[in-house]
């Protein structure tokens, strides 16, 4: 009876095969013609299409908790911005002594502050795999505790949603702190190395673009195996009812706060693939906007459908890189209409639109 | 009786079986004492004792805002009364668990207004109310064997929908969705069932086939109905017990009931 549920999805295996090829062709094109052949892709291009599969991927993440558990989260590049941050620290890591300052210990800015040793929350971080682990481990331990205490505690819709705006904004503004020791309002940047190879090299560029369609792809999988389990169901009858589920037996608030932990943790995975394709991560990814963003991306490719998620992502941010380009200015007037045009003539954005077309059509 | 009382402050994840402790050697299943409620000052239960049969086909009627939603409200963990005690069996102790608890323990609720889960078909509701471990790990890969299948199709055969299996259940009708609450309710094979106003919306061949049910399930459930329609209530009651601003006015069989001048009285507002 659940065998069909891929089969039915043709806009996410579309999607998908897209994104396939992508991530497959443009490294090949690189890696086979010389660089003045119209097939060869620039770096900037290739990083650009890796921030937004990053992007897709948070999108991804926020569809997940939004559209099928109802939680509206205001705050979801909270933990984008901390994986971000946990990769930022191995790569600066692997600056050594190549700094401005030439430190072999210190990264710059704490040579900057005077600082004399290394602060114990950046030990360990030399080390690629605790790396790799603090991009999900942080994240998701911050999620765990500020949804065990807010899901316990019955918290829920708008009231959750500012609350989870307040968490942003109150990281925003811890890491602005020169104190912190994160690199206050520079963040961390001039990044050299990853994993020995120059950042800033091609081959790396094309690598990290594979890996950012890989860990897309894969997450998608996941999350639509996901919500086609017994789990999803509980999840999308949480959305609904919630009280209801309560008396059949389900502890509503550990459904929500374990769906609540995985997304964070995609949004961890996202945050660190982004940051060496970017070169920079800086406290203003912890501003509650770029969380709202979020939000617009989801509604725009359609809520509760993860393929909206991808396609919104995507879509909103090469319209924002080529209107910043063209009209800085009018962007978030432009996104804020865009936004309440969804809002009131598609409420299942374009996926519903996709969806309503393909069901004419057949009729 | 404080004597029999087994401490089981349950643990947020833990899945005790609960019903391995009933205790309903000594007749009653539910017994509720002195429980009061009050909401702003209005007092929805007052100081009411109540005593359910393990195996009774109870009836709760009453005029509005006699307090029957709010006792069922009390039974289940939806709200908890500012005095008295509520026990399940002789050892359980209701005021300790919430609601998941209570669910798991084997009392089971179908509300006044039907709420399936619209977005989810037929099927799936029935399938996310199926005893079973409801932790989340188990949840998610959960996998449905013969048996479990068996027993979804036949509570699909006595609740009339099975061809409408695969409808999500929000296009049902109010009756069709009635019908999914009491199989709901089937499937979580529940030692207690409350059930609030389960014909409300129902044709009258569907309401004869409600008594039917109801009165099939009793002996191996306790049961205890809410319902405004006497007609009814005559049809399936053995014992009826009459609720009055909070507290018990009266019980007996509905013959007695119905001729006790102060339910007369009450009902007729005199």
């Amino acid at each position: 009876m659940y065998k069909s549920w891929w089969v039915n999805d043709k806009t996410g295996s579309a999607v998908m095969l897209t994104l396939v090829a992508v991530t497959l062709i443009i490294p090949v094109c690189n890696l086979l013609s010389p660089v003045d052949s119209p097939l060869h892709f620039s770096a900037y291009t290739v990083s650009l299409l890796g921030k937004y599969i990053t992007f897709a991927l948070l999108g991804l993440s926020l569809d997940l908790v939004w559209g099928y558990a109802g939680i509206l989260v205001l705050g979801q590049g909270a933990f984008f911005a901390l994986g971000g941050y946990a990769m930022g620290m191995y790569l600066m890591r692997q600056i050594g002594n190549r700094g401005v300052y030439g430190d072999p210990l210190l990264p710059d800015f704490m040579v900057f502050l005077s600082w004399k040793e290394l602060p114990w929350y950046w030990l360990g971080f030399d080390h690629f795999w605790f790396a790799m682990l603090m991009v999900v481990l942080a994240p998701g331990i911050l999620a765990f505790v500020f949804g065990w205490l807010a899901f316990r505690s019955r918290v829920t819709g708008v009231y959750l949603s500012i609350i989870t705006q307040a968490l942003t904004y109150a990281l925003l503004l811890a890491f602005f702190r020169n104190e912190m020791g994160f690199g206050g309002n520079n963040g961390l940047t001039d990044f050299k190395d990853i994993l020995g190879f120059n950042i800033q090299s091609e081959n790396v560029r094309s690598m990290l673009l594979m890996l950012s369609g890989v860990s897309l792809i894969t997450a998608f999988m996941v999350c639509r195996w996901l919500v086609n389990t017994k789990l999803g169901r509980v999840v999308t009858a949480i959305r609904d009812q919630e009280s209801r589920v309560r008396f059949l037996g389900y502890r509503v608030e550990m459904f929500k706060l374990w769906l609540f932990v995985f997304a964070a943790m995609l949004a961890g995975i996202a945050g660190a693939l982004y940051v060496p394709q970017v070169g920079i991560i800086n406290p203003s990814e912890f501003s509650p906007l770029n969380s709202l963003e979020i939000v617009i991306w989801v509604a725009i490719g359609g809520r509760g459908t993860l393929v909206g998620a991808i396609i919104g992502a995507i879509l909103v941010n090469y319209s924002k890189t080529v209107l910043t380009g063209l009209l800085p200015e009018i962007w978030l007037f432009t996104l804020g209409a865009v936004f309440i045009l969804v809002t009131l003539l598609l409420p299942d954005g374009i996926v519903g639109l996709l969806r309503r077309y393909r069901k004419e059509q057949s009729a | 009786m404080n004597s029999f009382i087994v401490n089981l402050v349950p643990d947020n994840n833990s899945n005790v079986d609960l019903s391995s402790v009933l205790d309903t050697r000594h007749g009653p299943i539910l017994y509720l004492e002195d429980v009061s409620v009050s909401f702003d000052g209005f007092k929805a239960l007052n100081h009411l004792s109540l005593y359910i049969d393990a195996g009774e086909l109870r009836c709760l009627i009453g005029p509005n805002g006699a307090g029957k939603t709010t006792l069922m409200d009390v039974i289940t963990g939806k709200t908890r009364p500012d005095t008295g005690s509520v026990f399940f069996g002789q050892t359980i102790d209701l005021l300790e668990l919430d609601e998941p608890a209570i669910a798991q323990a084997g009392i089971c609720r179908k509300f006044q207004k039907p709420s399936v889960f619209d977005a989810l078909t037929v099927f799936e509701n029935l399938e996310l109310a199926l005893k079973c471990d409801k932790r989340t790990w188990p949840t998610l890969f959960h996998r449905l064997n013969e048996e479990q299948r068996d027993r979804i199709h036949s509570v699909l055969q006595t609740i009339g929908l099975p061809e409408l299996v695969k409808q999500p259940a929000g296009i049902l009708s109010h009756g069709q969705k009635q019908w999914l609450e009491i199989g709901m309710l089937l499937m979580q094979e529940p030692k207690v069932m409350l059930v609030d106003e389960p014909i409300a919306g129902m044709t009258h061949q569907e309401v004869e086939r409600t008594a039917e049910l109801l009165l099939s399930l009793q002996g191996k459930h306790s049961i205890v109905v809410v319902e405004h329609d006497m007609e009814f209530v005559r049809s399936i009651a053995r014992k009826v017990t009459v609720l009055h601003e909070g507290s018990v006015l009266t019980e007996g069989t509905m013959d007695e009931v119905q001729n006790d001048p102060r339910v007369i009285q009450v009902y007729l507002g005199g």
